[in-house]
């Protein structure tokens, strides 16, 4: 005979429960982490890079970088001036949050206040999979286009904070800016926005002092 | 692509419950997908064939419950469901709404012996 057994269990929850232990562990540890996303090209290692010169004197910085293969992110992050550790997926698209779990476990914890964690470029499969870090920021760059948040809700819809990238190029790409936001407001009412440029650093400083902020915030609480 | 992962979690809680309730054999696993959860039901079947032989969920099939999304604009009450590639209200033009459905991705029951 066959029974219906009621189970209404969130498939995600496996990798949630880790990504709760994680933020313990940094809690603990007192650092403040954010989980970096962006397509390929959309500028997390040099928004990284950048973030790690402007905050090195004033903070421990570990950077955490996945990728496919190759260690280009985190030696460019080590060579900016930070722990830097690699996790290579190995074909798997995402970062998640056993990975994130035993990368944790090469770092100092006691001796970091920020960590920075710079996850596979792409659009989808990080939105679903919860590291356990404290903010979930996004990066978007003028030429992806304007219709990346309707084309990629889920990734929008996630994130605590956007930064907009490549900001310079608008004189030379069709964007419409009001479209692009228009999209993100419906998908993430007030969602916090830095546009900036990497290669101009135009914007760049209201990224940083948040980051600082937040990062010494957190040491205080 | 990250459906080998979702279909691990899948089996791990499908037989966590089919333990629980003394099954010997699981015949089949419901499961709920909303339209914006980014998941391709295909390629879970696929991944669930591999992994779950020698279980007592081998075989099993897999019913997904697809939820199409649904809007509600917080201004004027619209419900709406998605067109196009616009997500505005359709009726007042306001931004301010409310995903009321189609975010949904779990396990709701599996069938068992």
């Amino acid at each position: 005979m066959t029974i219906r057994v009621p189970v209404v269990e969130k498939i995600m929850s496996a990798n949630d429960r880790i990504a709760s232990q994680n933020r313990a562990r940094l809690d603990n540890a007192r650092i403040y982490s954010m989980n970096l996303m962006a397509s390929p090209g959309g500028g997390k290692t040099s928004l990284i890079e950048l973030t790690i010169k402007n905050l090195a004197e004033l903070l421990r910085l570990a950077v955490i970088d996945g990728d496919v293969a190759t260690s280009i992110d985190a030696d460019r992050a080590a060579s900016a001036g930070a722990v830097a550790v690699q996790i290579n997926t190995g074909g798997e698209c995402h970062l998640d949050a056993v990975m994130l779990q035993s990368a944790l476990r090469q770092i100092e914890l006691d001796e970091i206040d920020l960590l920075i964690v710079e996850n596979v470029g792409n659009l989808i499969c990080p939105a679903s999979f919860k590291l356990g870090t404290h903010k979930n920021v996004l990066i978007s760059s003028i030429p992806e286009g304007d219709d990346k948040p309707y084309k990629y809700p889920g990734m929008y819809r996630g994130v605590d904070a956007l930064v907009i990238n490549k900001i310079d190029l608008l004189p030379y790409v069709p964007f419409d800016m009001d479209y692009f936001r228009r999209g993100v407001e419906v998908l993430n009412p007030g969602l916090l926005t830095f546009p900036l440029s990497c290669s101009t650093q135009e914007g760049l400083d209201s990224w940083i002092s948040w980051v600082l902020q937040q990062t010494q915030s957190n040491r205080i609480i | 692509m990250h459906e080998l992962p979702v279909t691990q979690n899948v089996l791990e809680i499908a037989l966590r419950h089919g333990k629980a309730a003394n099954a010997s054999r699981i015949m089949s696993i419901n499961i709920v997908i909303g339209e914006l959860a980014s998941i391709v039901d295909d390629s879970i079947q696929f991944y669930w064939d591999i992994i779950s032989s020698d279980t007592i969920a081998e075989g099993a099939k897999l019913n997904f419950n697809r939820i199409n999304a649904e809007f509600e604009c917080k201004v004027c009450g619209e419900r709406y469901k998605l067109q196009g590639n616009e997500l505005v209200c359709p009726d007042c033009g306001s931004l301010q709404i409310d995903i009321v459905a189609g975010k949904e991705f779990f396990l709701e029951s599996i069938d068992v012996e």
